[in-house]
């Protein structure tokens, strides 16, 4: 594509803004008339599909950079976008709004760390490795440190972190997939796989770049729309989001009197809750600071690790424009992050506040059993009410629900109409679908180009690396669609855990590799090894092996351990051997300053 | 092309704007959620203050924080003539 379509992205993005924004009119229209919720919700969730898997076929590509690095020609607002789609994942989309309803402050050490850590990412990392012209991740720590083992051990870190990422968003789109198209579970995995290739597949990072832009217009929409639309229609003010400081007191009140927190339930069902922990308050002392602020660290340095998101900054035309971009990015997350708590609190306050009319903590089970939505959602299993103590009113501790239900139901509770739940699903399933392309395509770009490429075949022609890299796509793909259609759920729920991952291994080989001129390939080599082994021991030895965390550092959190055992290593064993060459030195100093030609060629 | 003694004044600005933007972050990730207890005694526009700060303050603040240095550090690669 050529400048011409560059010039012409305004005018494309905002007809195909519109476009979505008639299809949705379109859609409430064909609700007035009589067309079943189920057929909205498979059209809106085709039709998306359908205009991502466009976007990818005219984005098909032959050349090497406009494979690996979009041509380097993105300008930072759409890189913005882009990189929003490809950060927030059916997790941020779907669960975290729950997170919050279920987990209260606490958990909102998510927002902080998933904000924050875009501040390390622009002042440490990425116009620094722009300026360098790398395709990948493992392509700086090679070059920077030199020989195939720091190389290698890159793409290890890489390959790990970025898998349990992805089968996790394969198993989202697969949720999403099955309960709009009316297929079962399995099938809609191989479905959801089908989508995120059509748009990675022929045209690489050009072709993820240009749908992750379309999908995050979407997915931004999807979030807002229903949030603005209740907020306005129960009086909670214009812009919900500034006004749900007296909803988060009110709330604080009505947990007192439901005894939130000290009503615990007595039975149990698989995969539900019951809200057991305050909204806003937060647990007193270091420990619970020390809880919260370390999992903060590990999301923030993980966030600056991972190298789906890092590769993103290497697609724009200057270093200036990666900075841009960062920024960008940080600013369309942001809208969808704060956001969240407050959906949480209305969908919270709408369930509790017995002087609404969606209320149903204190009424009577019989009634509640009634209502449509408890009955469609208990249907599926995604909420369950018992009357533990036979008193015939529901209590707190008698209502479960999964914490998905906060985005999914929220429509439904407030009574919108259907053709907006339809369009949460088309955004969940944006959100689902752009995090995994960015990070099948981490993955596969890595195995082509580094260890395909750069340690078995150096000699390999364009066209064989391209194919390649299609072929790694495909396999990497089908591994992950199959891990995700067995429903580990060890595995699922561990989204979090490849920030971990990530952080450990590559955190401080990637900060240092631009900090500091004196860290070389002995002491990359070990802050790789050491980090990742020394986290990945950890987290088998807390999580599997029944072990004690160590400070109150649980699974979540192993990155911590991992990160200081890798710098340690790292700067140690760069010490007590000899110092980087000249010419190393000299290609850290290039890097510094954004004038002058990129270390790596243009094609390489 | 600029000059050695140029690229040494950059860099040393660089790393101070880097400096005093780490600085900030860390107030806002680590320092002010240190004391979320404490500060939810607090009310700020009806929130209790350190959940306020957790859902939006911070996250407000690293946005701001973000076209501040970037901004200056733009300025700071035009006059020492490294700009690309």
């Amino acid at each position: 594509m050529e400048k011409g379509f560059i010039n012409n992205l305004p005018r494309i993005y905002g007809l195909y803004t519109g476009g979505f924004l008639g299809f949705i009119a379109l859609m409430a229209v064909l609700e007035q008339f009589g067309v079943p919720a189920d057929v909205l919700g498979i059209l809106f969730v085709t039709f998306t599909i359908a205009i991502y898997a466009a976007i990818g076929w005219l984005s098909r590509t032959m050349q090497v950079d406009a494979y690996y690095v979009a041509g380097r020609e993105v300008p930072p607002l759409y890189n913005g976008m882009a990189t929003a789609a490809d950060w927030m994942s059916g997790a941020s989309f779907v669960a975290m709004a729950g997170g919050i309803y279920f987990g209260g402050y606490g958990y909102l050490a998510f927002i902080v760390g998933w904000t924050g850590g875009y501040v390390l990412v622009n002042s440490l990392l990425a116009p620094y490795l722009r300026k360098f012209g790398c395709y990948t991740v493992p392509d700086f720590i090679g070059t920077r440190y030199g020989g195939n083992t720091a190389r290698l051990l890159a793409v290890i870190v890489l390959v790990v972190a970025s898998f349990t990422y992805v089968t996790a968003q394969i198993n989202a789109t697969g949720t999403i997939a099955a309960r709009a198209l009316q297929i079962s579970f399995e099938v809609g995995v191989w479905f959801g796989l089908l989508g995120i290739l059509l748009c990675s597949m022929l045209g690489g990072m050009r072709a993820v770049t240009w749908t992750q832009v379309a999908q995050y217009i979407v997915l931004i929409i999807a979030y807002l729309v229903p949030v603005f639309w209740m907020s306005n229609a129960q009086d909670f003010g214009l812009i919900p989001q500034f006004s749900y400081g007296g909803a988060v007191e009110r709330i604080g009140e009505l947990e007192a009197a439901a005894g939130v927190g000290q009503l615990m339930p007595s039975e149990s069902f698989v995969g539900l809750r019951a809200l057991t922990t305050p909204h806003a308050a937060a647990s007193e002392g270091a420990f619970a600071s020390w809880q919260f602020v370390t999992l903060v660290m590990v999301l923030m340095c993980g966030t600056a690790s991972l190298p789906h998101i890092l590769m993103r900054y290497f697609t724009t035309p200057s270093v200036r424009d990666a900075r841009r971009s960062v920024v960008y990015s940080l600013f369309f997350i942001f809208l969808l992050y704060f956001t969240a708590p407050a959906l949480a609190t209305f969908t919270k306050l709408q369930i509790m506040d017995p002087n609404l009319a969606t209320g149903i903590i204190g009424k009577s089970i019989a009634d509640v059993q009634s209502l449509e939505w408890i009955q469609k959602w208990s249907n599926v299993g995604f909420l369950a009410i018992s009357d533990s103590n036979s008193n015939g009113l529901l209590e707190i501790n008698e209502f479960f629900m999964r914490g998905d239900i906060v985005v999914l139901a929220t429509p439904e509770i407030a009574g919108l109409p259907y053709v907006i739940s339809g369009l949460v699903a088309a955004g969940g399933m944006a959100a689902a679908m752009s995090t995994a392309d960015g990070l099948l395509l981490a993955i596969a770009n890595a195995l082509s180009h580094d260890l395909y490429y750069k340690i078995i075949d150096p000699e390999a022609d364009t066209r064989t690396r391209l194919i390649v890299a299609r072929i790694l796509l495909l396999i990497i793909g089908a591994g992950g669609a199959l891990v995700a259609s067995l429903q580990l759920s060890s595995i699922l729920g561990a989204v979090a855990w490849a920030f971990s991952f990530a952080c450990s291994g590559l955190f401080f080989p990637l900060v240092l590799g631009v900090w500091w001129k004196r860290a070389n390939r002995q002491g990359a080599i070990a802050g790789m090894a050491i980090g990742f082994l020394a986290g990945s021991y950890y987290l088998y030895h807390v999580r599997f092996a029944g072990g004690t965390p160590l400070l109150g550092l649980d699974h979540l959190r192993f990155g911590i351990v991992g990160m200081a055992a890798s710098l340690v290593a790292m700067v140690g064993v760069s010490l007590a051997t000899e110092e980087p060459d000249a010419e190393t030195q000299a290609m850290v100093d290039a890097i510094r300053i954004p004038g002058g030609d990129t270390v790596l060629d243009q094609t390489h | 092309m600029a000059s050695s003694q140029n690229k040494a004044t950059h860099w040393q600005r660089t790393r101070n704007l880097t400096f005093v933007t780490l600085a900030i972050w860390f107030f806002f990730s680590f320092f002010v959620h240190w004391f979320g207890a404490e500060l939810n005694t607090v009310s700020f526009m009806g929130f209790p203050l350190g959940f306020y700060m957790a859902a939006q303050g911070s996250p407000i603040a690293f946005v701001i924080l973000l076209f501040w240095s970037t901004r200056r550090q733009e300025a700071i690669d035009q006059e020492c003539g490294v700009a690309e």
